[in-house]
């Protein structure tokens, strides 16, 4: 009945949103991919040359490097968020005094913006490493890559805290209670019963770091800004060099297929994802 | 009543579509507009002033923005896509042009063309004129006058590379006894100031070698004098304020306030920084010598040139490109405007109707050209691309550092200059 | 007794952690009151002291030299009203589309579904020259934009909590004459409270915080939010203006620490909600 009467509304309720999907999203989704396989300056010279902007990709050292640093940047960070966040929950879920407190600063990082948050940690990295006579950030792009790490730690850290922490306090104290009285010792507990139990958290959390770790633009521009050389530049800051600090016609189209590709990564990791999440939930 | 009903639907929904204050449209002025993409941070200030202060004489609306450090081509190029496209923007040169020259509108027919005092001030494409250049700008080495006549000597003690290292040598081993921290400011080998020793250095072998050989352009550099570079560089790096290692922990702004701090003497850079050391010294206490580099020092000036040249976007309007050359030509031949560019932004321009500018660096330039010194010509603007500087920049600082040898930038010099040059072809 | 004991060691460690967790926030605090000349490199770590202090001279020029102010209350404007207009227009859809459930309005959920894991780069281009062509380019119409791009987080979290509400209480008012606009606003708006309060949060920070997006579609011969603004302390020759770029940071996070101060709770229901669903 509900949905018959509203159905006719679909002016108010539907149009609008779908409008501005249409010009926010689907429209300029759909030019782009048309545009991948096009040679253009500005939308005025566009001339179609089928798969070369694809094949021209493979030419670029700058892309591949990019991208395999940019899956390495990826799972590292995702592991080593996740293993932190993980192990602040668990001292958080302990019951000890200022718990509240604790969270609330761990959190906190996350509200920053990401190129603030890559001008916070360039002063503090830049001040360390100069302070120690090593190459600045700008200057080694092991530091680089190092920095972005923290920065990313630091960033989201306290985000995948709050999630495993909501995680930890839907598991069963009776549970827990009972495995105690059956004799399990404290890591038994921890690997048996609270891993298994918060696995769903774990996915959540996997793939929102993993998935960030791929996008990650704002940082990785003000905190190297890819230098020395491109060498610290990921996927997302390398296809925006192309386009906008690369002149020459040929750049715009190739790095619109460079966008494609790593649109299809990024989708790709999200269904792999998804599959991973759902045969989960039938095994519980 | 289902009509009526609809129709509301339909307006409701239109609303909820357009819920947008309504913004007034830009007053489109029929006489047209004019849209400075500018380069130099340090000057927008002034060129807000006196963009301002051409619409209260005119009534043609300026807007001028400035891209943010380092973010002049990305912003020019996603500026140029939008329908409300730069009309006056710039470039840095012949390399630069390559890019933008299917832009450029020719200028040789306009009135600022005319004004220009010399041709050479001119970027042409082919017969076209694409660019004139707005500021003349000199680098050397900016020397404390009073600590180096505390150290015993004066500015005429040093007139040659020979005498620059015996009295650098001198200041480094005393300086203790002087307090400071060494005879040159520390390096910035980051994107920061690396172009001081990656593009303006390097300009010098690359300027004897054009000369030596009377061109203007090559596409394989021979390194002549890459041992005078070294020489430079080496005293650059060894009567330092830190040792070599550390170099690469150090940015522009440290090397600067070593400098504004009266913790060093000489300090490699140009004429831009007057506005900020004038801030601390005064005119008196500041010189800049040429960057001695050991082949003709008796007729070495400071190195001057532009790699500033404006360009108008030829996709614009009629009405606005009229605007454009109307703005420009004001701003160089008024008084309002040139006494802005002079004063306030401090540049030289290379216009008949210039005002002498207050900065002391600039003047000095102009004595050593009266004193018939040579100008040391601005060729890094020939330089094959912006990789290629990288690279030495690289080499560079791992030399610095140590963990690198010389041949490393010999190589990064030499072979990359021709690879770099072919792969732009 | 050894309860006690076992709870105080913990507190302090976690005491450490969090005081090196804050420490680049006090950091950047500390340089903002010093003197230009004293943010050097390895300058940063010293506290300032009578030579070095600045007070709020920093915050002061950061203020008035990049119309800081402006920047501020483009980047407030852009938030706020494109949040609202997320909250309002998706929150209808959601409805629409769960009761409804007809084959164009799932198909519609799937491509909202589908433009949550598209990377930005992948419309950065095409994006920006629709909203120059459509003249969305000031931050009063700016939303239309955001509604656009940020719908399917929206419309995917709404709809995950409207499945959830019983149908009978909206068959109830729709037979008590309610049109469907009254059972929206009276019926659902305030059982959609905290999924709406979760979303806000989850979209201000996105929005807030955005650079690219703005970047390329503003108008910026006219308009700079705060993160565009932060870049322009750095000079042509290398030169920051260190002091009022760490003066224009704090400014930057003091109202985003207060308001999370405030809102503490919200922000951390919202981050668990849209965890769970996402």
């Amino acid at each position: 009945m509900v949905g018959k009467t509203i159905k006719k509304w679909w002016p108010v309720f539907i149009l609008p949103t779908f409008a501005a999907f249409v010009i926010g999203f689907l429209w300029p989704f759909i030019w782009g991919i048309y545009l991948s396989f096009c040679k253009f300056t500005t939308v005025q010279d566009v001339t179609f040359v089928g798969f070369s902007n694809y094949s021209k990709i493979l030419l670029d050292k700058t892309f591949s490097h990019a991208f395999w640093l940019t899956v390495g940047f990826a799972f590292l960070s995702s592991i080593l968020i996740n293993v932190c966040a993980f192990a602040i929950a668990l001292a958080l879920t302990k019951g000890y005094k200022g718990t509240n407190a604790f969270r609330t600063v761990f959190f906190m990082p996350n509200l920053i913006g990401g190129i603030v948050l890559g001008y916070i940690w360039q002063t503090l990295l830049n001040g360390l490493l100069s302070m120690w006579g090593q190459p600045l950030l700008a200057l080694s792009a092991k530091n680089g890559f190092i920095g972005m790490l923290l920065l990313l730690m630091w960033q989201q850290i306290g985000y995948m805290m709050i999630i495993y922490v909501a995680g930890l306090n839907n598991v069963s104290p009776d549970l827990i209670e009972a495995a105690k009285i059956d004799g399990a010792t404290s890591s038994q507990i921890l690997f048996k019963i609270k891993i298994p139990m918060i696995m769903p958290s774990v996915t959540i959390c996997t793939f929102l770091t993993l998935t960030n770790g791929f996008k990650m633009f704002d940082q990785n521009l003000s905190l190297t800004g890819g230098d020395p050389g491109k060498q610290s530049q990921l996927l997302a800051l390398n296809i925006y060099d192309t386009f906008y600090a690369r002149s020459g016609a040929q750049w715009k189209g190739i790095g619109q297929a460079k966008a494609v590709v790593f649109f299809i990564l990024v989708v790709a990791i999200a269904l792999i994802q998804l599959k991973a999440t759902s045969s989960k939930e039938v095994q519980q | 009543m289902k009509m009526k009903k609809l129709t509301a639907m339909g307006l409701a929904a239109l609303m909820a579509a357009t819920m947008v204050p309504a913004v007034p449209a830009m007053a489109e002025d029929a006489s047209g507009a004019v849209y400075y993409l500018n380069f130099k941070p340090e000057q927008d200030e002034a060129w807000q002033n006196l963009a301002a202060a051409y619409t209260d004489e005119t009534g043609v609306p300026v807007t001028v923005v400035t891209a943010a450090s380092g973010q002049y081509e990305t912003t020019l190029q996603s500026e140029m896509a939008k329908s409300e496209a730069p009309t006056l923007f710039q470039v840095n040169g012949p390399v630069g042009l390559k890019n933008w020259k299917d832009y450029c509108y020719d200028l040789a027919d306009s009135d600022i063309y005319s004004q220009l005092t010399s041709e050479s001030y001119a970027l042409k494409d082919g017969d076209s004129v694409a660019g004139i250049a707005y500021v003349i700008e000199s680098y050397g080495l900016i020397v404390n006058k009073t600590l180096l006549e505390k150290a015993g000597y004066t500015l005429d003690d040093i007139k040659s590379f020979d005498d620059l290292k015996s009295v650098a040598d001198d200041i480094q081993s005393k300086k203790d006894d002087l307090g400071i921290k060494g005879a040159f400011t520390s390096a910035g080998m980051d994107g920061s100031s690396d172009w001081r020793f990656k593009t303006h250095l390097a300009n010098l072998p690359i300027y004897y070698e054009y000369v030596e050989d009377g061109i203007d352009d090559t596409d394989e550099i021979k390194g002549t004098y890459l041992d005078n570079y070294k020489n430079v560089f080496d005293l650059y790096i060894t009567d330092s304020t830190c040792d070599g290692a550390e170099l690469s922990a150090k940015t522009a702004d440290d090397s600067r306030n070593e400098f504004v701090n009266s913790e060093a003497v000489f300090y490699q850079n140009g004429s831009w920084e007057y506005a900020e050391l004038a801030k601390t010294f005064g005119d008196d206490e500041l010189a800049m010598i040429p960057i001695y580099f050991g082949v003709d020092d008796e007729n070495e000036g400071l190195a001057t040139g532009t790699e500033n040249y404006w360009c108008v976007n030829k996709n614009a309007s009629e009405e606005d490109i009229q605007a454009t050359l109307d703005f420009m030509n004001w701003c160089v031949t008024s008084e309002t405007g040139t006494k802005s560019m002079a004063e306030d932004m401090g540049f030289t321009i290379p216009f008949k109707t210039a005002v002498a500018p207050s900065n002391v660096f600039v003047k000095q330039d102009q004595e050593y050209t009266d004193a018939g010194l040579t100008p040391v010509s601005w060729n890094f603007t020939t330089m094959p691309s912006e990789e290629w500087k990288n690279v030495l920049g690289t080499a560079l600082t791992a030399y610095a550092a140590g963990t690198g040898s010389w041949d490393e930038v010999v190589s990064a010099f030499v072979d990359n200059w021709a690879m770099e040059k072919a792969l732009s072809e | 007794m050894g309860n006690k004991k076992k709870s105080i060691i913990p507190t302090i460690i976690l005491t450490v952690i969090s005081i090196l967790w804050l420490y680049p926030i006090l950091l950047i605090l500390l340089n903002s009151l010093k003197v230009e000349s004293a943010i050097t490199t390895s300058g940063v770590f010293s506290f300032p002291t009578g030579e070095t202090w600045n007070g709020i001279a920093n915050f002061v020029a950061s203020v008035t030299q990049m119309d800081f102010l402006k920047s501020f209350w483009y980047s407030l404007v852009i938030s706020v009203m494109s949040v609202v207009l997320i909250l309002l227009c998706c929150s209808m859809s959601a409805w629409y589309i769960v009761r409804v459930n007809g084959k164009l309005s799932k198909a519609f959920y799937y491509l909202c579904v589908f433009s949550m894991v598209v990377p930005f780069q992948m419309v950065m281009f095409t994006l920006a020259k629709t909203a120059d062509t459509l003249k969305l380019n000031n931050p009063y119409n700016i939303c239309i934009i955001y509604l656009g791009f940020g719908a399917g987080l929206a419309v995917f979290m709404f709809t995950g909590f409207v499945k959830g509400i019983p149908l009978e209480i909206e068959e109830a008012a729709l037979i008590d004459g309610c049109s469907p606009l009254q059972v929206y606003t009276q019926v659902l708006i305030p059982i959609l409270k905290p999924t709406i309060i979760s979303t806000a949060i989850l979209e201000l920070m996105w929005v807030w915080n955005d650079y690219l997006l703005p970047t390329l579609v503003l108008d910026i011969k006219k308009y700079r939010t705060i993160p565009m603004a932060v870049q322009y302390f750095r000079g042509s020759f290398g030169h920051v203006q260190m002091g009022p770029m760490m003066a224009s940071i704090m400014i930057d996070i003091i109202p985003i620490i207060i308001i999370y101060l405030v809102c503490q709770k919200y922000i951390i229901e919202g981050v668990v909600a849209g965890a769970v669903k996402g």
